[in-house]
């Protein structure tokens, strides 16, 4: 019997998907070089201290560009629902138990994924607003000093919450077996989908047989 | 400036590890500004250029003697002019000499991510160590007197180094050596303080009951020191700091969320590499095509024995 896959995301998502990737990690390596000097060392990989400093801003900006165009099409399915809330309760059976039975049904996100694009999101925009704030090649000669302290404490603390969703988001798709393939084959089998995102898995098959139907008449 | 191997370094920005010690009894130094014997004559200024070679863009008047307005990367000491009236009726023109302080315990230092761009030497010296500043402007946030300058051009930070040069050679800063009235002074840290505490003395019985040394507790002490008439309301002088220290946001930035927030990622990682070792991936059932969801509240049984779906549970 031929497995049936399911599309989850298009070319131009998962391309988009994957340059954020490689800009996060160039910006996140090279801030992690300036945060604590233990990982001083990381600046040899952007061409020297110097060019760390220099690069890291414009890692940053389109770090969150990327991430703007993929906000554009996600959005909408993160919105937060009743039933996330009830996932979240729910959450813990399934990280510490691995059992899946008693979870709430969800649609194309669980609360999980949710909670790791809003955080990604309001992270972001708080460490492009700070960093633009203490950028010291253009604007920070005429940015007060306190409020540059400020702004230094929050784009750390930022960093610092996004990479904690990182490591979840980059766990998860481990953890969670069969995810993987739609971020490089942009599809999962049916069977991932009914079992992880039923409500979506629903849509989907629901739509399938709309469009066979469709095609029928 | 560069390092200078005669000074021992007590402390260097961005460095986890020791520093060279092997040299001890390193008596500590200070420069005395005597406010009250200043005349505003600004040849601690042109020394400053001189020694250090620096010249700054020709500027405008601002209707005041402040020339340059501010330090800025070629300028590494200004002179402040500020008229005040303590007293009612009374007009004080009060001259203050600013630059970097050498503080004990230097917040620039502490703000600087990169490895030995700042050091403080062991006689109290904080030098800025060009060939490894990195230009990211931390130490303008760390520092509570607001000194360095980083330069457009080359994107390396300034300020005054107490002329670390000539004092490795045992000579007193370019400043002390040209001004004409002996209001600057150099030499150990005890011997100025107590110089300091004679003119204090002295500028009592001439009716400044509030005068005072400046050597705030709240950096430690510094290595320049004030003699103010007014050792109450520093702030007349151009805006002196009252009690100056590391603001608290660049110490917890620099403090405590480092080791904490480094600690904190890395530990993420490690419980998710356990947690795959105890409870291993999430998997979906072997014939997953007929796999239908138990005990979902969505799902409920039908009579055949077989299961179905019920829409918005
Ligand atoms: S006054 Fe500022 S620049 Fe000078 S040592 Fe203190 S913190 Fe550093
Ligand atoms: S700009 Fe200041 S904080 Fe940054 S590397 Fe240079 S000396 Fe250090």
């Amino acid at each position: 019997m031929k497995k049936l896959y399911i599309q989850r995301y298009t070319d131009n998502q998962r391309i988009n998907h994957w340059l954020v990737v490689v800009l996060f990690g160039l910006a996140g390596f090279s801030g992690l070089a300036l945060f604590h000097p233990n990982l001083f060392f990381l600046t040899q990989f952007f061409g020297g201290p110097q060019w760390t400093r220099i690069v890291h801003p414009y890692f940053g900006i389109g770090v969150f560009l990327l991430f703007l165009l993929m906000f554009i099409g996600f959005w909408a399915a993160n919105t937060w629902k009743r039933r996330d809330t009830e996932w979240l309760k729910a959450s813990p059976e399934l990280v510490l138990h691995d059992d899946e039975e008693k979870m709430p049904p969800v649609g194309k996100y669980n609360a999980g994924q949710k909670l790791v694009f809003w955080s990604m999101t309001l992270c972001l925009l708080v460490l492009l607003v700070t960093g633009l704030l203490f950028w010291q090649a253009w604007f920070a000669e005429s940015v007060p000093i306190a409020l540059q302290r400020v702004a230094v404490v929050l784009h750390a603390l930022a960093a610092f919450i996004m990479s904690l969703t990182a490591v979840v988001h980059i766990y998860a798709a481990i953890w969670v077996k069969g995810t993987l393939r739609a971020m490089t084959q942009g599809n999962v089998s049916a069977g991932w989908a009914k079992r992880h995102h039923l409500l979506w898995y629903r849509d989907k098959m629901e739509g399938a047989q709309r469009d066979i139907q469709a095609e029928r008449l | 400036m560069s390092s200078l191997q005669s000074l021992d370094i007590a402390a260097r920005s961005a460095t986890t590890t020791a520093t060279p010690d092997a040299r001890h009894n390193i008596p500590q130094v200070a420069k005395l500004i005597d406010v009250s014997s200043c005349i505003g004559c600004k040849a601690c200024q042109v020394a400053c250029m001189e020694w250090n070679d620096l010249r700054d863009d020709v500027g405008s008047c601002h209707g005041t003697y402040d020339n340059p307005v501010d330090l800025t990367p070629q300028s590494w000491t200004v002179m402040k002019f500020s008229e005040v009236e303590v007293t009612p009726g009374r007009l004080e023109w009060l001259i203050r000499k600013d630059g970097c302080m050498h503080c004990e315990d230097p917040g620039c230092l502490k703000a600087c991510p990169a490895p030995g761009a700042i050091v403080k030497y062991a006689n109290g010296i904080v030098d800025f160590i060009s060939e490894n500043c990195i230009g990211c402007g931390y130490c303008v946030k760390g520092c509570p007197f607001d000194v360095p300058r980083i330069s457009t051009k080359d994107n390396k930070a300034y300020k005054c180094s107490l002329c670390a040069d000539r004092v490795a050679v045992n000579q007193a800063p370019a400043c002390a050596k040209a001004c004409p009235t002996g209001a600057i002074r150099f030499g150990s840290k005890e011997d100025m303080l107590e110089y300091g505490g004679g003119r204090v003395a002295e500028l009592k019985t001439r009716g400044y009951e509030k005068a005072a040394v400046y050597d705030p507790p709240g950096v430690s002490g510094t290595h320049v020191v004030y003699v103010l008439q007014h050792g109450d309301k520093p702030e007349l002088y151009a805006n002196l700091p009252k009690n100056p220290s590391i603001s608290p946001m660049v110490a917890l930035w620099k403090g405590l969320a480092k080791p904490v927030a480094l600690a904190t990622m890395i530990g993420a990682a490690l419980v998710g590499f356990f947690h795959h070792m105890k409870m291993g991936p999430l998997e979906v059932p072997e014939r997953d095509e007929e796999y239908v969801p138990d005990d979902q509240p969505n799902v409920v049984g039908v009579e055949d024995g077989s299961r179905t779906h019920v829409r918005d549970a």
